[in-house]
């Protein structure tokens, strides 16, 4: 019969508050996910703008400037995706390393894959005027890009999913049925919108910034046209996460869910509501003053992924919390079980009798090879009796020194336990064949 | 161990985190310690001497820096993370809350070193008119940052490696201190010497390798740059040839101090003077290229330049091999063994067996009827971190090797489990009881002759029977 697994964590200290930890995971992450979002956003976008590019010259040149971004962009999610990996790894030992574990061939396969995907992001953005006359295949490593950056994702979903829920650990063998778990799709479609939303922000502000050329990068925009098309694309895409939002809530397995949770959640939606009136009033206004509410906008969308990002976590909280204390009284007892095993060794109720200094050494260090009676690496006890019976000087001789005689394997030297110890060894030795 | 167990039955565990860990290092030392020192001071002489070309060049081998140590370099990086905390869980969770501070302080460097990198090759066109110098000045920052990594690496490897040698008082923040003396351990300085020199010497050689690709045959650039890189590798040899001395003389008494030799006797005599016989071949295969790139730098074939390069791996790796010696079957010195397992808990399993205490296998004790799937059950908890069934360093060609005749006994096989740990000290004591034992036994005699691979946890999930 299937049971959920209640394991015993870690017994060490965590280096640093419990609390302190978790707040520095939520935010260190959210740091690492908004470069994700630009490098995934970017990629996205920039292929989209490319292919109308095709058509209308003028969104080549936009698609260009996209992919010059991600160059920088991507190394930094990068980089800044090592210390909440290694937070979540603290915080949650047990559960981040399960869902690794039962993920583990999609879980390895980022590595390569994002290497891939850096790749071709190189070779797409260092072969754009070489391949000028080629879009087709220019277009192609554009793709195979943007396959893997869709796709990885998803693998970094499915674990961070996976882990809230050990009722379901022993139905998942490998990814896809990891995937496949009722809540993963809604979130991975969440996660998506968002990461074009927030690129298409980041557009409107580093296209729209004063130092930025437009005329000499982006010829035949203009600066208001360039931040008006960035505000609908991050406009239409919010829209549907009203759609996408509630999709992934009411999918999410209801012992998650807390009055604290939806509090947050409920700050977040607001902050959006707020969000896509401004972004909304930018855009019917499109006039030369668009994005003079800029940062007010990019205020308004932090407060929603903030408030999110809390949310987020005390689900986590709150899912786990009933297991991890399984895990807590399973780790105290299994503390306990062992103190007492370490009291009996230590008490002598498990005792031995009492052993020679030449018994313990024998099997310390020969009892591997040799046998009374059968044979085993090495030669019998019966059979090393027969020829140096009397003779224990011999044994030590030999261990010495040993030669090759019999052509299987060879015996290492044992000169290093002195002449005094192979002594009582080897008297041992010929005591038990006798025996 | 009480996570899911992945493993891998093919390669092996140890060798996934290897290959990861040998593609990192090859990565990361002669292209980001030794080449950003090198290009910046082509940079500056190419602004002294007023050679735009020698600058494009120079512009040319940071970009073929920057694309492999912001793509495969900073990927293999993490992929250590991944890889080391997929196979051994409780030896990262562990490590990670005890040495958390030097990690992240790491972490710091690696961020800054990443930015810099960037910074310095993309604003290499846009700072070349106004802002030369201060461009420079960024490379030679970047060189130092680069460098800073490295030390810290080693340093972090050190201490990884000399477990033997600090006691880390777990439950106490003095951890920290048992931290530092492993950290500055006898090899470091001169692993770190030794390294510096190296790094920038091979990337002298990186660099005449890529010339040949990025000027023409007939160009006065090419002969004069390889002739420049020639002069670089020369002066670093020395420096190199010393370290790598040096570093050759420690070990005897730091491996004197911290590894069970007397075990490994026939590897390690065998093992140590090779090392100086390939560091004289790299010596002298330095020695000819860069005399011949000065005096008829026509005649040098690229693919001559390639073999420095794999002596140089060979040499590198032949070093790490000390880590292999002074291993001991232990993560945190008496503390937690390599296979995931707490030194701590080893009595309560020795009565009780282990199988009761694990989460994520399928059965919970040895019966009549379970022994063969028990006993996959205790390799996978006991052996598998470090050894395959069928696949690489596979306890069935072990086994073969130790008992080449015959159908293997019970008491062979368990006569050596028991006591294996004592004359291989890098393998930790079995754990479990007598009837896990015969169960472990019972399930290696049962493959003897067959080749069959074990499913990890990332496959095959797992199920748990009580
Ligand atoms: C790694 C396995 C191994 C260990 C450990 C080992 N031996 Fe041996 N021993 C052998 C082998 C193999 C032979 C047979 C060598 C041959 O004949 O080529 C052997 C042979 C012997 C012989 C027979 C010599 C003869 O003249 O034929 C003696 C005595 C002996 N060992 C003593 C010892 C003692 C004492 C120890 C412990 C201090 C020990 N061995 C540990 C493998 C081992
Ligand atoms: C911490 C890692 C580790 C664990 C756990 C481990 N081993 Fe080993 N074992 C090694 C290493 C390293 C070697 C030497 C490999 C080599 O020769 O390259 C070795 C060698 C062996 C050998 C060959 C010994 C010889 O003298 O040539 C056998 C047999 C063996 N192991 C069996 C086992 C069994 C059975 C288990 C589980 C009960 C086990 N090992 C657990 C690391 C480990």
């Amino acid at each position: 019969m299937n049971q959920v697994p209640v394991p015993h964590d870690l017994e060490l200290q965590l280096p640093l508050p419990e609390g302190l930890l978790k707040i520095l995971l939520v935010l260190l992450f959210l740091i690492h996910i908004l470069f994700v979002n630009f490098m995934v956003g970017g990629v996205t976008l920039s292929f989209i703008f490319e292919i109308i590019g095709l058509k209308n010259k003028k969104y080549d040149a936009l698609a260009r400037e996209i992919s010059g971004t991600v160059t920088v962009n991507k190394s930094l999610a990068i980089v800044l995706g090592v210390a909440p990996l290694l937070a979540i790894n603290l915080a949650y030992t047990t559960y981040f390393y399960s869902a690794t574990s039962l993920t583990g061939i999609a879980w390895m396969m980022v590595i390569p894959a994002v290497t891939i995907a850096f790749l071709l992001t190189y070779i797409h953005k260092y072969t754009w005027d070489k391949l000028e006359n080629n879009k087709f295949l220019h277009l192609t490593f554009a793709f195979m890009g943007l396959i893997l950056f869709w796709t990885i994702p998803l693998i970094f979903l499915s674990n961070v999913n996976l882990m809230l829920f050990p009722s379901r650990w022993t139905e998942v063998h490998g990814f896809i049925p990891a995937v496949l778990l009722q809540n993963v799709i809604p979130r991975y479609l969440h996660f998506m919108l968002a990461t074009i939303a927030v690129s298409s922000l980041f557009a409107v502000g580093w296209f729209g910034r004063k130092k930025f050329d437009v005329n000499k990068h982006l010829p035949g925009f203009s600066r208001e046209e360039i931040k008006y098309n960035f505000y609908l694309i991050a406009f239409i895409a919010t829209l549907m996460q009203f759609i996408a939002g509630p999709l992934l809530l009411f999918t999410l397995p209801v012992y998650g869910i807390s009055i604290t949770v939806y509090g947050f959640i409920l700050l977040g939606v607001l902050a959006a509501v707020l969000f896509m009136f401004l972004v909304w009033y930018e855009i019917r206004d499109n006039k030369k003053t668009i994005g003079r509410f800029f940062w007010t906008v990019i205020l308004l969308l932090t407060g929603t992924v903030i408030s999110m990002a809390f949310g987020r976590h005390y689900y986590r909280e709150r899912a786990i919390e009933p297991h991890r204390q399984l895990v807590e009284t399973k780790t105290q007892e299994l503390y306990w079980k062992s103190e007492a095993a370490r009291t009996r060794l230590r008490m002598g109720i498990s005792k031995e009798p009492a052993k020679s200094a030449g018994q313990a050494g024998f099997e310390k260090n020969c009892a591997v090879c040799h046998a009374k009676e059968t044979v085993l690496v090495g030669p019998s006890l019966n059979e090393i009796f027969e020829l140096y019976e009397d003779y224990p000087e011999g044994i030590v001789e030999w261990s010495k020194a040993p030669e090759v005689k019999r052509g299987g394997p060879v015996m290492p030297s044992f000169a290093h336990l002195g002449d005094e110890e192979l002594l009582e060894i080897g008297k041992y030795m010929l005591k038990a064949a006798a025996e | 161990m009480d996570f899911p167990l992945f493993h891998l039955d093919f390669i092996g565990n140890r060798m996934l985190i290897a290959l990861t860990a040998i593609i990192h290092v090859i990565v990361n030392h002669p292209m980001a310690v030794g080449a950003v020192p090198l290009a910046a001071l082509l940079e500056w002489i190419a602004r002294r001497r007023n050679n735009p070309q020698l600058d494009k060049l120079a512009y040319n081998f940071t970009f073929v820096i920057f694309i492999i140590t912001t793509s495969l370099g900073a990927l293999t990086g993490v992929g250590i993370w991944f890889t080391t905390a997929l196979v051994n869980p409780d030896a990262i969770g562990s490590l990670l809350r005890v040495f958390f501070w030097a990690w992240f302080s790491e972490w710091i460097v690696f961020v800054i070193e990443v930015c810099m990198i960037m910074v310095y090759f993309l604003t290499w066109k846009s700072m070349s008119l106004k802002h030369k110098s201060r461009h420079i000045a960024i490379g030679v920052f970047l060189s130092f940052f680069s460098w800073l990594t490295m030390a810290i690496i080693t340093g972090i490897l050190g201490f990884m490696m000399n477990t033997g040698n600090w006691v880390p008082y777990i439950r106490e923040w003095s951890a920290n201190s048992g931290l530092f003396t492993a950290f500055f351990n006898p090899l470091y300085l001169p692993q770190l010497v030794f390294r510096t020199p190296f790094a920038l010497m091979t990337a002298g050689l990186f660099f005449m390798f890529l010339t040949f690709f990025f000027t023409k045959k007939e160009d006065d650039l090419r002969h004069k740059t390889v002739r420049y890189l020639s002069a670089w590798t020369l002066v670093w040899l020395p420096l190199t040839a010393l370290a790598g001395y040096w570093y050759w003389k420690s070990i005897p008494s730091f491996m004197a101090s911290n590894a069970p030799i007397a075990m490994t006797t026939q590897d390690y005599t065998s093992w140590y003077p090779t090392i100086l016989v390939i560091l004289q071949v790299l010596v002298i295969f330095v020695i000819l290229i860069s005399l011949l790139g000065i005096i008829r730098s026509r005649w040098l074939p690229r693919v001559v330049l390639l073999v420095p390069f794999i002596v140089s791996i060979a040499l590198l790796g032949s070093y790490e091999r000390v880590r292999e010696f002074v291993r001991k079957p232990f993560v945190i010195k008496d503390y937690l063994y390599a296979n995931g397992l707490r030194v701590d808990h080893y009595p309560l399993y020795k009565e009780g067996g282990i199988l009761p205490y694990a989460s994520f296998v399928s059965t919970s004790q040895v019966t009549e009827s379970n022994q063969l799937q028990a006993g996959q059950d205790i390799f996978m908890l006991t052996c598998s971190r470090c050894h395959t069934v069928g696949g690489l360093n596979s306890v069935n060609k072990k086994f073969k090797k130790l008992f080449p005749n015959g159908v293997w006994k019970k008491e062979q096989l368990s006569s050596f489990i028991t006591n294996m740990h004592n004359i291989r000290p890098f393998m930790p004591p079995f754990p479990g009881n007598d009837r896990e034992l015969d169960a472990l036994t019972a399930f290696i005699i049962e493959n003897q002759d067959r080749n069959i691979r074990v499913e990890g946890a990332q496959t095959a999930g797992f199920t748990k029977n009580e």
